[in-house]
């Protein structure tokens, strides 16, 4: 790939915008930009980036899992409430659990996907209501509050490694797991194909069906896992958490790049829409303007980032065949 | 939403004989739903002594009348294969331009005016993206549904409009006559009127054929692009009436009004039998269904059920409804 057309790319047009940013804001508030605020900024955007890749996944496939927000707030329910009536369980159990609940509740929607051929907006728009609902239903709409918490739960997600907390290695190393999947494995390519051509990939020998149940399983494990780390970090659970939270989840994917109808996306794409989200959010408040503000913010920069999508898909044709010559 | 399902598109059988249309009608989704009303209905009054009361059930129609007229034409739009997840949004934001102007004192007329025409808008401006640009309506409504709120936020902020006209409650509060609403009478007249809209004039066969075959739609002569648009505005529209009715009947106005409203307005329309994929679904089951979840709603109510397990039971049966003929069908083979 040519300098030039990789300046064209999505990812450097992303990466550009956000230096710009930054920079506005640091020749106003140049403490912004400090090494210690930057590392704290990417450490709040984490979650938003481990749930956009999972997001990134079901959406390549052709597919949309608007339960994420949901399934974080029920695991993180389960788990505060299982760290509650167990306060000795290790961290690692804890972790285990999160994960596997959120696979779980994944599988469910990818079951009513791939068996029943339902289409994904609704089983997912059905399932956000039923995992809100259970995590009222288990806790009976009372919190858990940081006192109630075991410190080794509440301290995992804040530990210092390299001058890093853990939350921030762990989206780093979902980031570099995705990037592997996706360029390097059978399943990985598997997803692209799904998505950018579901007969295509049915010829191919793919079965379209079960690659959609494994990406709404992985989009689950990942909301799971998030939902631990959310719940410990901000050492409250409650049935409201991360309300609406999904929305800044496709947000990040579509500002990334992420074609809605399938098949085309990237790993980088999805980071970098998520830091420009984070980035945004983290920033609004320094510069004097409310965060009412971000909401709005949001809705603009998907209608904005979907136009580009739909003027860069007409010009640059099929994408996946190009990728992959890039990649041979 | 149509190309999504290409690999889905079933083979369609053509019988050699028609059923006689009595038997078609008996078999159909809408009496099957009808029964469902009549036992829920027949459940209520058993579950508590207080259903049966006229005045009781007067108030249980205000637990689905707004969200049945916005469904009506999501109905139309969702056959016609596009979909508007922006509806409660719009409504935050008809509702924030009303309270604006009643705060300066602008009468009722003009604020039904204001309230219509900035839902008028928002609907108009989903159909210019998705019709004008070519963009996935989903996508699009999912954007415009954090803009129009977004604004109601920065207007609103954690404050909330009150002070609306006296006369302006008549919408939300008043009663036609007896026990019947205002409410009640606004939702029959446009069932009648979409009833009408999809099921007796060339633009309802034209929201048909797109849903079915946009492309073959096309060289039929029908102006796909133009009725998708008015299918936009027409959705903005009774935002907009609905809009106007809560904030009558709550006589105020917070940026976080008619939340998730955009969820019970497409189960409403699905549970009516209107298919996601398009193509397929009629006014009268929307109307049914309607008053299924009102009445679901308004039991557990009752029952001092509350309201997010009511969530729960509007998700399952969401799920429910299309899964279960899915399901009979592979288990008839």
């Amino acid at each position: 790939m040519t300098l030039t057309r990789l300046l064209k790319t999505r990812e450097a047009m992303l990466a550009v915008a956000i230096a710009l940013m930054l920079a506005l804001i640091a020749s106003r508030f140049p403490a912004f930009v400090a090494p210690g605020n930057l590392v704290a900024v990417f450490n709040d955007t984490a979650p938003l980036i481990i749930l956009a890749l999972g997001q990134m996944v079901v959406i390549l496939t052709r597919c949309i899992d608007l339960s994420v927000a949901a399934t974080l707030a029920l695991t993180g329910m389960v788990v505060a409430m299982l760290n509650l009536a167990l306060p000795d369980l290790p961290v690692a159990a804890i972790l285990a659990v999160a994960v596997a609940l959120g696979c779980g509740l994944g599988m469910v929607n990818g079951l009513l996907v791939w068996k029943l051929d339902i289409p994904p907006i609704v089983v997912t728009l059905g399932t956000m209501t039923i995992y809100r609902g259970t995590a009222f239903l288990i806790s009976g709409g009372k919190w858990v509050n940081a006192h109630e918490m075991s410190d080794a739960f509440k301290a995992f997600p804040r530990a210092q490694i390299l001058g890093l907390p853990v939350m921030s290695w762990i989206a780093i190393l979902v980031v570099v797991l995705l990037a592997v999947l996706l360029s390097r494995t059978e399943t990985g390519r598997a997803f692209y194909a799904a998505g950018g051509n579901p007969d295509a990939a049915t010829y191919a020998g793919i079965d379209v069906g079960r690659t959609r149940f494994l990406a709404f399983a992985l989009s689950g494990a990942l909301a799971g896992l998030v939902g631990y780390l959310w719940v410990a970090r901000y050492a409250v659970a409650y049935v409201d958490l991360a309300a609406g939270f999904e929305l800044d989840v496709v947000a990040a994917c579509v500002i990334g790049g992420v074609a809605i109808m399938g098949g085309v996306g990237s790993v980088a794409g999805a980071v970098l829409g998520a830091l420009f989200l984070g980035v945004i959010k983290n920033a609004l408040p320094v510069i004097n303007v409310s965060p009412f503000w971000q909401m709005a913010i949001s809705g603009a920069a998907i209608i904005i980032a979907v136009i580009l999508n739909a003027k860069a898909g007409r010009t640059r044709g099929r994408i996946i065949l190009r990728q992959a010559e890039a990649a041979r | 939403m149509t190309d999504m399902n290409l690999t889905r598109e079933a083979v369609r059988a053509i019988p050699d004989r028609l059923e006689h249309p009595a038997r078609r009608a008996l078999k159909s989704w809408e009496t099957l739903l009808l029964a469902v009303a009549v036992a829920i209905f027949i459940a209520n009054s058993f579950a508590s002594p207080y259903f049966l009361d006229p005045w009781n059930l007067s108030d249980a129609t205000f637990n689905f009348t707004e969200k049945a007229m916005i469904a009506f034409a999501m109905a139309l739009l969702i056959i016609a294969g596009e979909i508007d997840l922006s509806v409660a949004s719009t409504i935050a934001l008809a509702s924030t331009a009303m309270g604006a102007a009643a705060q300066v004192g602008v009468g009722t007329p003009g604020l039904v005016a204001i309230g219509l025409a900035v839902s008028l808008a928002c609907g108009a401006f989903n159909g210019a993206l998705v019709t004008g640009l070519g963009l996935p309506s989903i996508v699009v409504t999912i954007g415009t549904m954090s803009l129009y709120r977004g604004i109601s936020y920065i207007v609103l902020g954690d404050q909330a409009y009150r002070g609306y006209p006296a006369d302006f409650a008549w919408f939300g509060q008043g009663y036609a006559f007896w026990v019947i609403s205002v409410e009640f009478v606004l939702f029959a007249l446009f069932a009648l009127l979409f009833g009408i809209l999809l099921h007796a004039t060339n633009f309802g066969r034209a929201v048909y054929a797109i849903g079915n075959n946009a492309t073959a739609a096309a060289f039929s002569g029908i102006r796909v692009e133009r009725v998708k648009f008015i299918l936009f505005l027409l959705t903005g529209l009774m935002s907009g009436v609905a809009a106007v009715c809560l904030t009558s009947r709550l006589g105020s106005t917070r940026p976080s009004i008619a939340m998730g409203w955009e969820l019970e307005v497409v189960t409403m329309v699905v549970l009516g039998g209107v298919s996601i994929l398009g193509g397929a679904g009629s006014i009268p089951g929307v109307v049914i269904a309607a008053f299924v979840m009102g009445l679901v709603t308004f039991g557990l109510g009752l029952l001092n059920v509350p309201g997010i397990v009511m969530s729960i039971v509007i998700g399952a049966l969401l799920i429910a409804v299309i899964a279960l003929p899915r399901l009979w069908r592979k288990w008839r083979g």
